[in-house]
């Protein structure tokens, strides 16, 4: 049975930057997919887009371009990125000076757009779509003009379209990360639009592989197994035709694929195992069978799907404040008592200032104490040193502001023994929340646009 | 024999809003049947109870020998507005490990040969 490879990597934006060269390098490849974007990403690409309208997509992205360039014309190795953001044409038109200036030609790239509904959310409110946050409930209405990015996340279809036409990179903002490894497998295979159980599969290959090196000994339980982590492979799918795959990395890599690190990466960030909702096929992960098929191989079969929803996942984020955090060292004898005077100090002082937060605006966390996992590690009674890290969010950036002047002057004014106040006064930073939500697939698919240029 | 989650399990944690999830591997079959009695959402509620606010609900995923575990209202509003060093979740799957669970003798000599 034929069987195409597909790699992952990069799990996000500032995942190891030289993991998608290596796995070029480093053995036989098909596709790489590239992951970018995590919840927020795009409220950051949205500043970068409105100062400079040529910005907004992942910028690294043309650093691995650049480095890997006429190689994977002449491979054939085919790479699909989320880096497009929200500009995935100025992406393109950046990719394409750098084809010039390094005398490549016939670079195909496709471009998928219509994820982005910024611009449409007022009338898709006042058509009746409510888009409500799914975690909460509440409208999002009320919230609408404080909304800095709304994308929904699209399936493999258009991604399969830039392929059918020959794209050799493609170029995507909002797509969920397991329609990177979907999509090849949709092209190569020819796997029909209701074909759940397949799509499901390919789907859950993508789950497996979409966190880079977590499913090769990264983050993992029993990390004292892995062998050389700091060189780990990053992750291959081997495909078939029937829906059936494995996961593998490169010979000659460091780390490891048993069924211990992908069983443990198929549970991340999972709610219900029995209904992971993609935009292509829902999947059931109480239906995977994990086999070890020699060192380094797991095969996985087994996969059942069911129909996709009507509906898409909409990733929204809008302005909810200002929030900064600041920390010192506090070390020597008595430290943690040391650690809670000086937290006293600052908050009573903004007190006086007049500057106050409510209890869940600030935290006190006393770094080397246990602050992750109250109540769980026994807290060691003398420390010989912690690290004391104060935090508040306001919906005024003054008071947020005022707050990071009080971290500074307990270097002197403090107790002693107190170190390692670097970088300056703590800065308000505005806070990107996150607002997740469902809409009628109709309304995004309508829009979709998928466009290929060659240079 | 009373052992720590690690000697016999697996974990791995991450989020979900304001939740986080943890899902939970067995070593051996006879173990994960061990931990559907032991490991109970009421007693990881317990264990959790300096972070979870909102309840745990516990999903059965016996053919990775598995559960995954909700530990609600847990991230101090989640994602980019919480305070929390660990605004993630991310060592959840480590504090879980932590727990304690009586296993019989003739399971811990499978996993410890």
């Amino acid at each position: 049975m034929r069987t195409i490879r597909i790699g992952n990597g990069q799990g996000f934006w500032g995942d190891n930057v030289d993991a998608p060269v290596e796995l070029l390098r480093g053995g036989p490849i098909d596709y790489i997919g590239m992951d970018y974007l995590a919840e927020v990403t795009l409220s950051i690409m949205m500043r970068q887009k409105l100062k400079d309208p040529r910005l907004g997509y992942a910028t690294d992205f043309i650093g691995f371009i650049r480095r890997v360039l006429p190689e994977i014309k002449e491979r054939n190795v085919r790479i699909l990125a989320n880096a497009g953001g929200l500009n995935p044409r100025a992406c393109r038109e950046r990719i394409f000076e750098v084809a010039r200036e390094l005398g490549v030609k016939g670079l195909r790239v496709g471009v998928v757009e219509g994820d982005d509904i910024f611009l449409r959310l007022r009338d898709l409110l006042a058509a009746g779509h409510e888009m409500r946050n799914m975690d909460t409930g509440e409208p999002l209405a009320p919230v609408v003009d404080r909304m800095m990015s709304a994308n929904a996340y699209l399936g493999a279809r258009p991604v399969v379209e830039a392929l059918r036409q020959e794209a050799h990179i493609v170029l995507c903002g909002r797509i969920t990360d397991t329609a990177l490894a979907l999509a090849p497998m949709i092209h190569e295979f020819g796997w029909a639009a209701d074909d759940w159980d397949r799509l499901a599969a390919g789907t859950v290959a993508g789950h497996i592989i979409e966190c880079g090196a977590q499913c090769t000994g990264g983050n993992y339980s029993r990390w004292w197994e892995v062998p050389d982590l700091w060189n780990a492979g990053y992750p291959i799918v081997e495909a078939r035709e029937d829906g059936t795959f494995t996961v593998t990395k490169h010979e000659g890599t460091g780390g490891m694929v048993t069924v211990g690190t992908i069983s443990e990466q198929l549970l991340y960030e999972m709610g219900n195992p029995r209904e992971y909702i993609g935009p292509d096929a829902i999947a059931d992960f109480t239906s995977i069978r994990l086999r070890q098929d020699g060192k380094d191989r797991v095969a996985v079969s087994g996969i059942q799907g069911r129909p996709r929803t009507p509906f898409l996942k909409v990733s929204g984020s809008y302005l909810a404040g200002f929030k900064t955090s600041g920390q010192i060292t506090v070390s020597g004898p008595r430290a943690v008592e040391k650690a809670e005077l000086a937290a006293e100090i600052v908050w009573k002082r903004l007190e006086r200032a007049g500057v106050t937060f409510p209890e869940e605006a600030r935290s006190t966390e006393l770094v080397g104490t246990g602050v992750c996992l109250p109540g769980i590690f026994p807290t060691p009674a003398e420390p010989p040193e912690v690290v004391l890290r104060l935090g508040v969010r306001d919906a005024d950036a003054a008071k947020v502001t005022r707050f990071g002047l009080e971290i500074a002057p307990l270097i002197t004014a403090g107790p002693p023994g107190v170190t390692g106040f670097a970088g300056g006064r703590p800065k308000a930073q505005e806070v990107m929340a996150y607002w997740p939500a469902l809409l009628a697939r109709e309304e995004v698919e309508e829009h979709l646009v998928v466009s290929v240029e060659e240079v | 024999m009373k052992v720590k989650l690690y000697e016999v399990a697996q974990a791995r944690s991450g989020d979900k809003g304001d939740a986080s999830n943890v899902g939970l591997i067995a070593r051996t079959p006879a173990i994960w049947e061990v931990l559907r009695a032991q490991a109970t959402p009421e007693r990881v509620a317990d264990h959790f109870r300096g972070v979870c606010r909102g309840g745990v609900e516990r999903f059965e995923v016996p053919n990775l020998l598995a559960f995954n575990f909700m530990l609600k209202d847990s991230l101090g509003g989640g994602g980019t507005e919480s305070l929390k060093t660990d605004a993630q979740g991310k060592t959840h799957a480590q504090g879980l490990l932590q727990m304690d669970v009586e296993i019989p003798e003739e399971l811990l000599r499978e996993v410890r040969a």
